[in-house]
């Protein structure tokens, strides 16, 4: 497989609980446009709004990037939630279902997990998080 | 946006428009503690046929809604999840137990017509 291409970016600046609406719609559009099927667009937008979420309630601001990404044999959209945070200090326990440290109950970044087909977070603490998830087309 | 909130006979209805905010849909639950009051309703049905992502955070709002009219006397109804939105919630491992749903409006009322009959008779 060679090696996949990650297209121009639509970028969302994440600081208050009205952007993560903004991200979830540009993130459905996105999709939308490359071709994506009703039910995925929904769960895309969903899985967006959850890590978005999670950047208003722990890291203050950041940022959404919702990018198409493919090769000559399969393509998606790859959507990349950086913030500048306090970091996640035990990333295995923040996964685990229902765990949380603040009021979302943990359903967050686990939940957006399921929905993707791809999840790699990335943490240190006092150096923000990075969470990158795709889902592809098929 | 504020939820436009009519009120019919003993219920409320919350008809939600467009996509909205974390801090819309806690304005919404506030809004509906207190009009629940105000208007002595006895029914509250939240009309979210408009809404095309229902998260983690939505989806505890609304449950928040349901058991914070309940304490008021009046009993919730959300009506219009759409099918990708149910997909979507059971996928994501979300449920609204305890609450209980309905296809739409119409269903909803009926629903409600049913609980308030049985509470006149008792």
């Amino acid at each position: 497989m060679s090696d996949l291409h990650v297209g121009e970016a639509v970028r969302v600046r994440i600081q208050c609980s009205a952007d993560i609406v903004t991200a979830r719609q540009e993130g459905r559009s996105m999709a939308q446009t490359l071709g994506f099927g009703s039910t995925t667009l929904t769960i895309i937008a969903t899985a967006i709004s959850e890590v978005a979420r999670n950047i208003v309630e722990y890291a203050k601001e950041g940022e959404i990037s919702i990018a198409p990404v493919g090769n000559g044999v399969i393509r998606g959209v790859q959507i990349v939630a950086r913030d500048h945070g306090p970091g996640i200090a035990d990333l295995e326990t923040a996964m685990r279902d229902g765990y949380s440290t603040s009021k979302s109950l943990g359903m967050g970044l686990p939940g957006a997990r399921r929905l993707m087909d791809q999840f790699e977070i990335a943490s240190a603490r006092g150096e923000g998080t990075t969470i990158t998830m795709t889902k592809w087309i098929g | 946006m504020a939820v436009p909130i009519l009120k019919q006979s003993h219920t409320l209805i919350a008809s939600i428009q467009s996509a909205l905010s974390d801090r819309d849909l806690l304005q919404l639950r506030d809004d509906l503690a207190d009009l629940v009051g105000r208007h002595r309703a006895r029914g509250v049905i939240v009309d979210v046929t408009a809404l095309d992502v229902l998260d983690s955070f939505a989806t505890r709002t609304l449950r928040g809604i349901a058991y914070t009219t309940k304490l008021r006397g009046a009993e919730t109804v959300i009506v219009g999840i759409q099918p990708e939105v149910a997909l979507a919630m059971v996928q994501l491992g979300l449920t609204l137990e305890g609450v209980p749903t309905a296809l739409d409006l119409e269903e909803g009322l009926a629903f409600l017509d049913g609980r308030t009959e049985t509470a006149d008779d008792e």
